[in-house]
């Protein structure tokens, strides 16, 4: 049962019926919400208790509906530290750590199951068979690091997060600093923003028919080749010419990527405060000097939000490899091989996959999670 | 006042209440799953497959007329990522009820992790009346039955334009080296490369290239040394199954021989594998190794396919110094499982493994099947009746297409990309190993 099946029961009764049916849940649930924004700021042990008890079946309720635990972790989290609050206004201001923990447990507990659980037995099983019933101690690593195609995955992998962050935060801070304060900014902005809107595997679509190849006596069907063509030159096998493929499939990343960059950026650019801009004209800087010495500071923030969230998803990319070339011609990732391996029952080898690749994200996060807690203390 | 807050509150309460209580009485987590799969009724039974398009249409025609006999409506869904989504939909507990597998390595995957269940006692009634001891095999695993054969194809036809041959004196070889010497001829005559290959497949790119390797093998090696391959007795490294991938050099990776109508040897793993037909058609590639369904794309491109029409076919021809008197062929077909034991799905299951579904399904045309009891008069093309005849002849040599035995990880996987790579122009040793190291642990 859930939200999918209801609406398969709902769709066989009469339309007569269904009416009622949609308008009453929906009833139920404005109520619901009605209701706890009423008792909202009512202290009494009454009212905790229920709102205790929200916290536990908000996140059952969504849990058994989409089926999903990270949609239930959100809302535990959402609803934890909401009602947490809101109980201490209630209380007068006198939160608790007991009230604290009361509320925040559901939510800690599904993160737990979730995430922590599911990193551990990934683990485990990154070191048993592929049935998962033996354990062979490093095999499975032992065969990803003396096996060339493996290491190559990895390699890939590694040039993926050298390549798409930097230039796509490059391109986006260009680009935001180009087009800041001129006519029509705005249009400019959602011009190079939209790509965003597009998922990965719509955008590999579309740029598959780009690079699609024919051979040069017959009619060239994708844009690229058809312009070389033009040109006078010779059709380019794009997606199989080695080891420039790689460099195609990340210019479809870093299309998707600048949008966010520039969209971030520029919105950091003009919270540089104008003081320190006019400071630096009365002291006769140039543009490029103003640029790095006083716009780059001053949103180094930002710059690195940007960076780690790009390189965290350019790690983590599967949708654009599969979805392009399924990892020929020597093109694969670590996330599509953790995917190509559980497909054909190596639950261990794709285990030691998903390892490396938590190995590799990590530093990252701990590194955005130091700048961050860095920057709050500057202020 | 304060009374009526608090009855809002208990009423609150009860409301929650029974929330609490429907929630426990009907939930059930992710992963939850649906006794007998794919949320199906009793009198829907659900179908997954790669047969798309057109073979769909004829596919759900086939057994329409029985449906409405026996008022089961199968609903048959088809996918080209059907063998990497049947894993996942397993192992997420969303599996079909019946899935057509068109490989026994990937079906023998599935029963070995419990996801099958066995067949039912009429399915192996009607297996040990229709199909030989070798196709029995390919849907038994560890002496279990778990499914019966459904269609089958005969691998390894050479394409060929026999007015062409007539006109230019060219004559069909009847060994691999009169093959070769046949290609070099072509080559002198027309100063065009008489080839065309095509490896595209989408995800599945570069199992035309894994048939050539089973073709060569099993004529160059012979059955024992094919079997032992198959069951990684004979590791791709093994010096036997280099000289296949150097046999198949001496044609795939010389730039005089292929790739006819495409361009150069890097269009092989470009070009769709249905691409070359309408070049055979238009007559810019003489020569195209392909399985026999591949008439139905040959009549789509616009041509005939008959002995003495635009389009006919030779058998890849051996190394001779073989004893077998018959034909010595690979071949392919689709091997039904079922994931669920409801009393609808087995009767589906039945009626698929009986010779009343191979007939109707075969006059519909287009393809053919390995049931004894099929006639071949229904098959809709000459070619079609020839493989029926090879199919159902004692006289046969027959193997399944190896790739599709192996475990997915090499057979759908590093075999698959091998080859590839290996046209793409990595070493042959290289390519060999990096196949090898697909193969499961454990």
């Amino acid at each position: 049962m859930s939200v999918s099946s209801f609406f398969q029961w709902l769709s066989t009764l009469s339309p007569w019926l269904q009416i009622p049916i949609v308008v009453g849940v929906f009833v139920i649930v404005v109520g619901l919400i009605l209701f706890f924004i009423e008792i909202a700021p009512r202290p009494g042990r009454m009212y905790t208790i229920i709102r205790l008890a929200a916290c536990v079946l908000g996140p059952a309720l969504v849990l058994w509906l989409l089926q999903s635990y990270q949609w239930a972790i959100g809302a535990a989290a959402v609803l934890g530290l909401l009602f947490f609050f809101l109980d201490r206004r209630a209380k007068g201001g006198q939160g608790s750590l007991f009230q604290l923990v009361g509320f925040l447990t559901p939510a800690l507990l599904l993160v737990g199951v979730g995430l922590v659980v599911a990193t551990i037995q990934t683990t485990v099983q990154s070191f048993m068979n592929s049935s998962s019933t033996q354990f062979v101690g490093w095999d499975n690593y032992v065969w990803i690091f003396t096996n060339p195609q493996n290491v190559r995955v990895i390699i890939n992998t590694v040039l993926w997060v050298l390549i798409a962050p930097i230039v796509s935060t490059a391109a986006g801070l260009a680009y935001a600093y180009f087009i800041d304060k001129i006519r029509g900014e705005k249009y400019y902005k959602i011009f190079v923003f939209l790509p965003m809107a597009i998922s990965f595997v719509g955008a590999s679509i579309i740029w598959r028919f780009m690079y699609t190849y024919r051979p040069p006596q017959g009619e060239q069907i994708g844009f690229l080749n058809q312009v070389i063509v033009w040109f006078g030159g010779q059709p380019i096998n794009f997606l199989s010419v080695e080891p420039w493929n790689n460099l195609f499939l990340i210019v479809v990343f870093i299309w998707i990527q600048t949008g966010f960059a520039m969209v971030l950026l520029s919105a950091a650019i003009k919270g540089v405060p104008t003081e320190q801009i006019e400071a630096a004209e009365l002291d006769g800087t140039n543009g490029w000097q103003k640029f790095w010495n006083v716009i780059v500071p001053g949103i180094r923030g930002a710059l690195i939000v940007v960076l780690t969230t790009i390189s965290i998803g350019s790690l983590k990319v599967f949708d654009i490899v599969r979805t392009m070339t399924a990892g020929a011609s020597n093109t694969s990732v670590l996330a599509n091989e953790v995917y190509t391996q559980f497909r054909s029952f190596e639950a261990g080898r794709s285990g030691a996959f998903a390892v490396i690749l938590f190995l590799l994200v990590t530093p990252i996060i701990v590194y955005n999670a130091i700048q961050l807690k860095k920057q709050r203390e500057l202020r | 006042m304060k009374t009526l807050r608090r009855g809002r509150v208990l009423i609150s309460a009860a409301v929650l209440g029974m929330t609490g209580l429907a929630l426990a009485a009907c939930s059930g987590g992710p992963g939850q799953t649906n006794e007998g799969g794919g949320g199906s009724g009793d009198n829907t039974v659900t179908i997954y497959g790669t047969i798309a398009d057109t073979e769909a249409e004829l596919l759900e025609q086939s057994w329409a007329d029985w449906e409405k006999e026996n008022d089961i409506d199968i609903k048959y869904e088809s996918s080209k990522e059907f063998e990497q989504q049947i894993a996942v939909r397993a192992q997420g507990g969303n599996a079909p009820d019946i899935a057509i597998f068109p490989q026994p390595g990937l079906m023998a995957d599935m029963a070995k992790r419990g996801y099958l269940k066995e067949a039912p006692q009429a399915v192996a009634d009607n297996v040990a009346k229709n199909w030989t001891e070798d196709w029995a095999n390919y849907g038994t695993v560890d002496g279990t039955l778990y499914g019966a054969p459904l269609m089958a194809s005969v691998k390894g036809w050479v394409w060929y334009s026999p007015k062409l041959f007539a006109e230019k004196g060219w004559e069909v070889p009847s060994d691999w080296q009169g093959l070769l010497d046949l290609t070099a001829q072509i080559q002198a005559d027309t100063g065009k490369p008489p080839w065309c290959i095509g490896f595209g497949s989408d995800a599945a790119t570069g199992w035309p290239g894994t048939d050539w390797i089973e073709d060569i093998v099993l004529r160059q090696s012979g059955t024992d040394v094919y079997d032992d391959w198959v069951a990684n007795k004979v590791p791709f490294t093994d010096p036997k199954i280099k000289s296949a991938f150097d046999e198949f050099g001496k044609i795939a990776l010389n730039p005089q021989y292929v790739n006819a109508g495409f361009g150069d040897i890097g269009t092989i793993v470009t070009t769709p594998f249905g691409d070359p037909a309408s070049a055979l058609v238009k007559g810019d590639c003489v020569l195209h190794h392909q399985a026999s369904f591949y008439d139905g794309f040959i009549t789509d491109a616009g041509g005939t396919v008959a002995e003495d029409g635009d389009i006919w076919a030779f058998l890849t021809p051996g190394f001779g110094g073989g004893d077998a008197s018959g034909d010595v062929v690979t071949g392919g077909g689709e091997i039904v499982g079922a994931f669920s034991d409801d009393e609808a799905t087995q009767k589906v299951q039945e009626y698929l493994s009986s010779e009343d579904w191979a007939n109707s399904r075969v006059k519909l045309g287009g393809v053919i099947s390995a049931n004894k009891g099929l006639d071949p008069d229904n098959a809709s093309s000459n070619i079609l009746k020839e493989a029926i005849r090879i199919l159902q002849s004692d006289e046969t040599t027959f193997r399944f297409d190896a790739s599709d035995l192996m475990p997915s990880a090499v057979g759908a996987g590093t075999f698959w990309k091998g080859m590839i790579d290996w046209v793409n122009g990595t070493p042959t040793d290289t390519v060999l190993e990096q196949i090898q190291a697909g193969w499961p642990s454990s």
